[in-house]
């Protein structure tokens, strides 16, 4: 049985309804992909799952969230509460700012253990401490004493993953990792959090917008596209043979070797805003292979082969 | 610590020399001649002359910079023309009034100002944050004075719970430190609910949403301690102002204290006095600066490595 399954729902601030219908599901230990460029709902997607949409003013609209034996749309808010950081644990884009910049980075990551596991103040620094070994983080005791501005930005990242692995969640939810790290180490970062992910036997949805690191890290992928699903499928089987355009697109913005200088393709255009959503599909007016019924017509999800996709011109397995 | 410390002790060397010159010179340049309340009617020229040689003012301004400095450093700030007494012992006797004013109005604008700004920034657009809102533009916008008249009038002379005026009991302190203080409780409360609000926004709040914290303890535990660091900064700023702000307010109520001495020996062109008042308010600012600087190095470690 999935573990996260998110069935149907869209999400609204205010009048916006920025996601439409989303619908996927992580199995158990399972790492899954959440592709798309910014703008098409992948943080969105992210906060609804962790409850935090309240925060920025939106709220799930419709559908339902299944995590483990919880309903999550109707959950209280204090029941909630115990599964974030406990059962669900979240790893934000930016490490630069998701410490408190006046607090020992150790204490932070004590805080959940103490919080959730009813550690004391002695063992909950030795269960930190002994984490962010396992995340190789040189002098480790040293380090929990020192402030987020004493650590590179690297560091603060895997003092981000330490805090979200302590409490030993079942899912961990990575919104863009790496997208605010120097080159050098978005990879170390990725392998690291695959890694225990894999160890431990924890579920990832791990958001990027880097087919590259899907291709490196995922089980299987979700491909959004201005707040709707394009297409899901394995990452062996989209790869192989990618049915949505998009998808395709995509996978044509890795560089790869021997291509000649020039040879990268982008996909021209823009993700469209939430204001001006195109009518029928979203991505036709950058498409490519685009009829006139795509511009009418939403294409709804079918099964295609092993996964799914949302396209007009995508062969349907009956 | 220790060497940020150091430095900042360092610093006020400087400041210290810039602000005792600026108060010698601005006495010098205020129109009027003390020498004309002190000379008798119908003494001569010889005999004015004689008097100003006696004060020192027949020497050239650098010198008497020079004199008046070398004998503050070691306490004696002169004697008051009017008045014939030590202006260290004038001060001695007026400024612990003053401070006793000056502090329980800080910590009566600190404690309410923060625990009202905090309210109006966790129940933010509830009706309690409009009330605060609306009280706090009320404090901000009435001057002080004339907010310490109306206080009178219902508190001491209608309903006659405090004495009109005077600093014979402690119940006559009610008055003048409310006035003095609600307008730094508007100030306070006004800085503590923005910041909060601004800093609630920030990633690393999130983080701790998402890692399970209850919100109150969000708010208070960590929200409001980033917040507290613009509060000491106004605050600091705000603790000369209330000794000297306090000026208005001493008079209204008559009260003895550092404002209504400066206020009478202004009035009487009393340099000596006049000048060390002054120099009483600039060293209150100086500390006032220096603790607020204190305070946040020790509230926030970036603070304390950028200045090491």
């Amino acid at each position: 049985m999935a573990l996260l399954s998110v069935s149907d729902i869209s999400v609204s601030i205010g009048r916006l309804t920025p996601l439409d219908r989303i619908a996927f599901s992580i199995d158990p230990g399972e790492i899954v992909g959440v592709v798309g460029e910014s703008g098409s709902g992948k943080s969105l997607t992210a906060m609804a799952v962790m409850g935090l949409l309240p925060l920025i003013g939106g709220k799930i609209s419709g559908g339902s969230v299944h995590f483990a034996e919880f309903e999550l749309t109707t959950l209280t808010e204090a029941r909630y509460r115990a599964l974030r950081g406990r059962r669900v644990a979240l790893i934000s884009q930016n490490p630069m700012t998701s410490l408190d910049p006046v607090r020992r980075v150790g204490e932070q990551i004590d805080q959940v253990s103490m919080m959730h596991l009813g550690l004391g103040k002695v063992e909950a620094r030795a269960r930190s401490v002994e984490m962010m070994q396992q995340l190789r983080i040189p002098e480790a005791k040293i380090v929990h004493g020192n402030y987020p501005h004493q650590l590179s930005g690297g560091m603060k990242q895997r003092i981000v993953i330490a805090m979200a692995l302590v409490a030993n969640p079942e899912l961990i939810i990575a919104d863009e990792p790496t997208t605010a790290l120097d080159v050098t180490i978005q990879a170390q970062i990725i392998q690291i959090m695959t890694e225990m992910a894999r160890a431990r036997n924890v579920a990832l949805m791990l958001i990027t917008h880097d087919m590259g690191v899907v291709a490196q890290a995922c089980d299987r992928v979700v491909v959004l596209y201005a707040g709707r699903v394009a297409e899901m499928n394995t990452v062996d089987a989209i790869f192989a043979d990618p049915k949505h355009p998009y998808t395709k697109s995509l996978i044509g913005c890795i560089p790869v070797e021997g291509l000649p200088p020039g040879g990268l393709k982008g996909i021209a255009g823009n993700v469209p805003g939430v204001l001006n959503y195109p009518k029928g599909c979203r991505f036709h007016p950058r498409c490519t292979r685009a009829i006139a019924r795509c511009g009418d017509e939403v294409p709804l999800l079918r099964a295609s082969g092993a996964g799914t996709v949302a396209c007009h011109l995508a062969e349907v397995s009956a | 610590m220790f060497g940020f410390l150091i430095k900042r002790l360092l610093l006020l060397v400087p400041v210290f020399l810039a602000v005792s010159l600026i108060i010698f010179m601005i006495v010098r340049f205020v129109p009027g001649d003390p020498i004309d309340n002190l000379v008798q009617i119908g003494s001569t020229e010889e005999q004015k002359a004689e008097l100003i040689a006696s004060y020192g003012l027949d020497k050239p301004l650098p010198v008497q910079y020079g004199i008046w400095f070398a004998k503050m450093m070691q306490g004696d700030l002169g004697e008051a023309m009017i008045l014939r007494r030590p202006v260290a012992d004038l001060i001695a006797q007026n400024l612990p009034h003053s401070l006793i004013l000056g502090s329980l109005a800080l910590l009566f604008s600190t404690i309410v100002g923060v625990a009202t700004g905090a309210l109006a920034a966790i129940w933010r657009d509830s009706w309690l944050d409009r009330a605060v809102m609306t009280i706090i533009l009320l404090g901000s916008t009435v001057p002080s004075f004339w907010l310490g008249l109306l206080m009178i009038l219902l508190f001491a002379v209608q309903l006659g719970w405090f004495p009109v005026s005077g600093a014979r009991s402690w119940s006559a302190l009610v008055l003048p430190v409310l006035t003095i203080g609600i307008g730094g409780v508007a100030l306070v409360a006004r800085v503590t609910r923005a910041a909060m609000i601004e800093i609630s926004r920030k990633d690393f709040v999130m983080m701790l949403h998402a890692k399970g914290v209850p919100p109150t303890e969000i708010q208070l535990k960590h929200v409001l301690r980033h917040a507290l660091l613009p509060v000491v900064t106004i605050l600091s700023l705000r603790i000369g102002w209330i000794l000297g702000g306090a000026v208005t307010i001493e008079y209204v109520f008559a009260r003895p204290g550092l404002g209504s001495l400066l206020i009478t020996s202004l009035n009487q062109r009393d340099y000596p006095v006049v000048q060390g008042c002054l120099l009483m308010l600039a060293i209150a600012v100086i500390l006032g600066t220096l603790i607020g600087d204190i305070l946040q190095a020790l509230m926030d470690p970036r603070l304390r490595e950028g200045l090491n």
